[in-house]
């Protein structure tokens, strides 16, 4: 698919790192300011992987099933391969690249210890998830966890060592928040 | 995927929105939820979008006149979290709650929903059961049209290819009860079968179906069965035999139309159990 979208480029005469005349979008990523013109048609995972090269985000299915490309957008989880980057201007975006602050994320650092990621393909668009069910639920039991997780697709770990990770990580905010 | 080129406006009042759609190339964009994976597979190839999601008073959910007006942009999630529909009307909370997934319900709309008219949409049948009417806005003015005259068809509805639906309107009845349960297709969440029932306290029942036939329908012979009526045992399983016959019941591969009418039965007892 990002094979395609690249000689898609080609053929327009423009290269990966251009982008072309269209609609101006400022958006905020990871804390930095961007100013773009872009089609109004380019995706916004499309904007983040190939114009801002933040290719942390990943396109797993490209159908609005997976959630691998899930980022946030004002806070909230997304499908950036569902918005347009158009939709997104004026907002502020993370993607994971922008969840570590000198050391892991709690979520990470959870994904990490207990192993909640095999090939790791998912594990971006899980964190993302994860982190909006944590702003809004620090202490979520596993049926939420679960439930919350419903639109993040891992086709290698069983989702069992997911969930210990969102616990994980769970634990470890609570932790800091009242030591 | 690569959507086709098309211009982009983002609207910032109602009037903008209706004069941007212009003479039918136009189509409005809410959350793209539906609208954006069509656009990506060229099933729409509109010359034009047009963005109402940034419009503020699309997106407010108030109380006027007793009831609650929930504005046609205002998200899944937006509506599953409000105080004001929690509290006065939970079962659209409940079922904002089941759509899709997060990320769904954070982006998607009621009014985009609604407008889309998947046969297998959750709200179509919760607008139903609740006596909801929708407003509705274009060049020649407002109008208001009743959850029961609003869906026509398969992916049809009652709007204008030149209409906006601004909000909708629920009445809020005291001591009224209302549940919506659904059978989830287990991957996209869509309704394989939903049921939406309200009991008011004076005894009338309201019954719809969603995924169960083309269109979203009210199901008078199951309503007849336990309108005015105590909803003991007897009369449940009066409205569950009732209930899918005589329609013209949907069939693909997740389910034949055995499997769904037995689901429908299912899913309207537990609906009723639940408000009894
Ligand atoms: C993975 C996935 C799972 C989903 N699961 C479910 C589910 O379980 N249950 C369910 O019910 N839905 C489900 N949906 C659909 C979702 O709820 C959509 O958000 C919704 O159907 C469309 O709303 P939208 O705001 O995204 O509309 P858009 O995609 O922006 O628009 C859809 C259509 O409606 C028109 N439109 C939008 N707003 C208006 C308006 N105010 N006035 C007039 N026309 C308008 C648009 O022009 C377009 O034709 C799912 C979607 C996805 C991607
Ligand atoms: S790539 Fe966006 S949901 Fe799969
Ligand atoms: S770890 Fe491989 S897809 Fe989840």
């Amino acid at each position: 698919m990002h094979l395609e979208y690249r000689e898609f480029l080609g053929t327009l005469g423009s290269n990966s790192n251009s982008v072309y005349m269209g609609n101006k979008i400022h958006v905020k990523v990871n804390g930095k300011d961007h100013q773009h013109e872009v089609e109004p048609r380019l995706l916004l995972v499309h904007y983040l992987r190939d114009t801002l090269r933040l290719t942390g985000t990943h396109i797993g299915c490209d159908t609005s099933g997976c959630g691998a490309c899930t980022v946030h957008m004002d806070g909230q989880a997304v499908k950036s391969c569902t918005v347009l980057a158009v939709q997104a201007d004026g907002a502020s975006i993370t993607t994971i690249e922008g969840m570590a602050n000198g050391q892991l994320h709690p979520l990470q650092e959870g994904f990490h210890q207990m192993h909640g990621l095999q090939c790791g393909f998912c594990t971006p668009g899980m964190i993302m998830t994860a982190a909006d069910l944590l702003s809004r639920n620090s202490n979520p039991s596993e049926g939420e966890i679960r439930h919350a997780l419903e639109g993040n697709i891992c086709r290698c770990t069983g989702y069992h060592n997911i969930v210990k990770s969102v616990q994980y990580a769970a634990e470890k905010i609570n932790k800091e928040v009242a030591p | 995927m690569i959507p086709t080129t098309f211009e982009y406006t983002k609207a910032t009042t109602v009037a903008d929105a209706i004069a941007a759609l212009g003479n039918g190339d136009g189509k409005i964009l809410a959350g793209g939820h539906s609208l954006v994976p069509a656009l990506k597979l060229r099933l729409n190839q509109p010359e034009r979008l047009v963005d109402i999601s940034q419009i503020a008073e699309l997106r407010a959910i108030r109380e006027e006149n007793g009831g609650l007006v929930i504005g046609a942009a205002a998200t899944h999630n937006d509506i599953a979290t409000n105080p004001l529909v929690r509290s006065k009307l939970p079962m659209f909370a409940e079922s904002a709650g089941q759509i899709g997934d997060v990320q769904v319900r954070n982006r998607g709309t009621i009014g985009g929903s609604l407008a889309h008219a998947d046969p297998a949409a959750d709200w179509s049948a919760v607008v139903l059961a609740a006596g909801a009417t929708i407003a509705v806005q274009g060049p020649k003015g407002a109008r208001k049209i009743a959850a029961s005259d609003f869906f026509t068809g398969i992916f049809m509805t009652a709007l204008a290819e030149d209409e906006i639906i601004t909000a909708i309107h629920v009445p809020v009845v005291a001591g009224a009860r209302a549940t919506y349960q659904k059978f989830a297709q287990p991957a996209s969440r869509f309704a394989l079968v939903g049921c939406a029932a309200q009991r008011t306290p004076d005894g009338q029942v309201h019954i719809a179906f969603t995924g169960l036939s083309d269109t979203p329908h009210r199901d008078h012979a199951a309503e007849a069965a336990v309108s005015g009526k105590p909803l003991d045992a007897a009369a449940i399983a009066a409205a569950a035999a009732a209930a899918g016959e005589g329609v013209s019941i949907n069939v693909d591969h997740y389910a034949s139309e055995k499997y769904r009418k037995h689901l429908a039965k299912v899913y309207l007892k537990r609906a009723l159990e639940a408000i009894a």
